[in-house]
């Protein structure tokens, strides 16, 4: 039935205390699109996000990831699932192939495969001569494509990705996308969150959090159309703005 | 899942060896601290000058006296004549123990089975004093055993002799269990908080929370090489205390490490509590160094005497593993003892680890 989504939830809720950092988040993120999470600072994005991936468990509501029901199947969620986290995560001290044999290992595949396929990976980032250096010395576009490759090595249905192009310039931003589109085409869903107005253009979807509700879904085309804006800057403004003092 | 445990053990022990100012930090300090603690600081005493009044003068004050003056610890400065020379005695500073016999010492010893002799020492310096009248008990312990050897009924001459099983109390026998206590605390408690709030402060530990590892292994696997690491060094500074200072391991070996892993564990248990509460490797040290080292360095009992705090106080001692610990590994190191005579304080510390444990995992719980 719902064999269309990566991602479905009804009444998602988050409270912690009196404080409801989402409220009643009702979405669909389609198999193998580019779903930008957008929202300002403490909208409530990481908060859902958070939920989806099985570090928060919600206070009310229902959510499928991967077909799998958040709250009966996690275990098998997070087989299925990839997470970046905002700050890239590698561990500094050890060496590319040592992040990627550690985190592919937790992931529980074989040591074989790991080796076939960091060999791949490794050539696709260009990354073969650093293979032995540590991650501490790589420039930081580096590690974040190193990081989302690391994030998707085990294959997810589904890749959670936490503000990923924070602090790293244009160009490699650029770069990154290149790299999300490379894999989404190949099946993989991606799920982001970003406050980069710019960069939400990217996404195939994208909806938009203020206040911890869901104040607009849709294509970029069409939340521009329907607030008759240029850019989705003035969109986030109008939404954000909206609800704030309306 | 054993896979993921063992690759987990595997990138910790790559982590710890590559940090190699760290690790050398790690083994340094123990080494260094025990030699500190044995050459350095000692409690030993020699040739502390003390005065005897000797109100009695009789043939067992004499035999006592040269006894206490023959042994390298004390040099008689004066014989007294009366009570205003003792107070003339230490304001010139120049003796820390006058020794005072009462009258008719001897015949007392002789007729009643008991006699007084009185110490009179320097507190200005409490640890010195404690020590000093040790050894003068020890002296005249020896004596009165002597005499006694060769009589029915016993004679009293003090009524107890303190801290036999270190008879020269060397400041070394008590500082490798105390010392053990503290490092293994430190280096187990601080440590595990600090490298799992490193993992917090990275955001790798998020990545590990969503990947399908279990969050216990995610500890286990963190933990165990620094118990290994514990261990190691515990290994050190008995090896030094032995073959350095000649402190001796009377009792078993393997019943030592074992009390020794169940401390390690104790103190790991410690260190996931902290790191449950810390959210920065600054926290976690803060937390580590002031809630942690400060009350078993100055509540174990390795520095000061439990017997001597308020009595208020003491009862906050039963709440440091350390106290129960330093007392397990005194009795197997000094005294010989057996599992059977430290079954209380194993007890005590596993109780102290599964209380620990539960409220980390209620902790844990209750942050996601």
């Amino acid at each position: 039935m719902s064999n269309n989504f990566a991602i479905k939830t009804i009444d998602l809720t988050k409270k912690f205390g009196n404080f409801t950092a989402c409220d009643n988040l009702t979405f669909e993120v389609h198999k193998g699109e580019i779903f930008g999470f957008l929202g300002a600072n403490g909208a409530g994005k990481t908060t859902a996000m958070k939920m989806l991936s099985g570090l928060l468990s919600p206070t009310s509501g229902t959510a499928k990831i991967a077909d799998y029901d958040i709250y009966k199947e996690s275990e098998k969620i997070k087989k299925n699932i990839g997470y970046m986290s905002q700050k890239f995560s590698l561990y500094d001290d050890l060496t590319i192939q040592e992040n990627i044999n550690f985190f592919a290992g937790i992931y529980g595949l074989s040591n074989k495969l790991i080796k076939e396929k960091s060999e791949v990976v490794i050539n696709e980032l260009d990354l073969k001569k650093q293979q032995n250096k540590l991650v501490g010395s790589l420039p930081l576009g580096w590690k974040q494509k190193l990081a989302f490759s690391i994030a998707i090595f085990h294959n997810p249905a589904i890749v959670f990705l936490d503000e990923p192009t924070g602090g790293v310039d244009p160009v490699t931003r650029r770069q990154f996308w290149d790299l999300i589109y490379q894999s989404a085409e190949r099946g993989l869903t991606v799920f982001l969150t970003t406050h980069y107005m710019d960069e939400s253009e990217y996404c195939n979807r994208i909806a938009i959090m203020a206040n911890g509700k869901l104040a607009a879904i849709g294509t970029p085309k069409e939340l521009k159309e329907s607030n008759s804006s240029s850019s989705m800057n003035d969109v986030f403004i109008q939404i954000a703005r909206g609800k704030n003092y309306v | 899942m054993f896979n993921g445990f063992l690759g987990f053990f595997k990138k910790e022990f790559i982590q710890i060896f590559r940090d190699k100012k760290s690790l050398l930090i790690l083994l340094g300090i123990p080494t260094i601290q025990i030699l500190l603690f044995g050459f350095a600081i000692t409690n030993e005493i020699r040739d502390v000058r003390i005065a005897i009044l000797d109100y009695s003068k009789d043939n067992t004050t004499k035999e006592i006296i040269s006894k206490i003056v023959s042994t390298n610890y004390f040099k008689l400065y004066k014989m007294l004549r009366n009570e205003k020379d003792i107070e003339r005695a230490f304001q010139t500073g120049e003796i820390k123990e006058a020794i005072v016999f009462s009258q008719n010492f001897g015949q007392n010893l002789e007729k009643f089975g008991k006699a007084n002799v009185q110490f009179i020492n320097d507190g200005t310096d409490p640890n010195t004093a404690t020590t000093i009248i040790g050894y003068t008990n020890s002296i005249i312990g020896q004596y009165q055993n002597e005499i006694t050897r060769t009589r029915q009924i016993p004679l009293i001459i003090t009524p107890e002799v303190k801290m036999r099983y270190n008879p020269e109390l060397k400041g070394v026998f008590l500082s490798v269990p105390g010392l053990i206590s503290i490092i293994l605390m430190l280096i187990s408690a601080m440590m595990t908080s600090i490298s799992i709030t490193k993992e917090k402060e990275s955001g790798s530990m998020e990545v590990l929370l969503v990947s399908p590892i279990k969050p216990a292994v995610v500890i286990i696997a963190k933990v165990i090489p620094y118990a290994i690491i514990s261990v190691t060094i515990a290994t050190i500074v008995l090896t030094l205390g032995r073959f350095v200072f000649e402190v001796p391991i009377k009792g078993n070996l393997i019943l030592l490490f074992a009390e020794i892993t169940v401390y390690v564990i104790m103190s790991l248990s410690l260190g996931i509590l902290i790191s449950t509460v810390a959210k920065t490797q600054q926290v976690a040290l803060f937390i580590s160094l002031i809630g942690l080292m400060m009350p078993t360095v100055l509540l174990s009992g390795f520095i000061f005497p439990i017997e001597n705090m308020p009595i208020w106080l003491q009862p906050f001692t039963y709440l440091i593993p350390a106290r129960w610990f330093i007392v397990i590994i005194k009795n197997i190191m000094l005294k010989g003892s057996d599992f059977s005579t430290i079954l209380n304080e194993t007890l005590v510390l596993f109780l102290m680890i599964l209380v620990t444990i539960s409220i980390s995992i209620k902790k844990y719980k209750i942050r996601l």
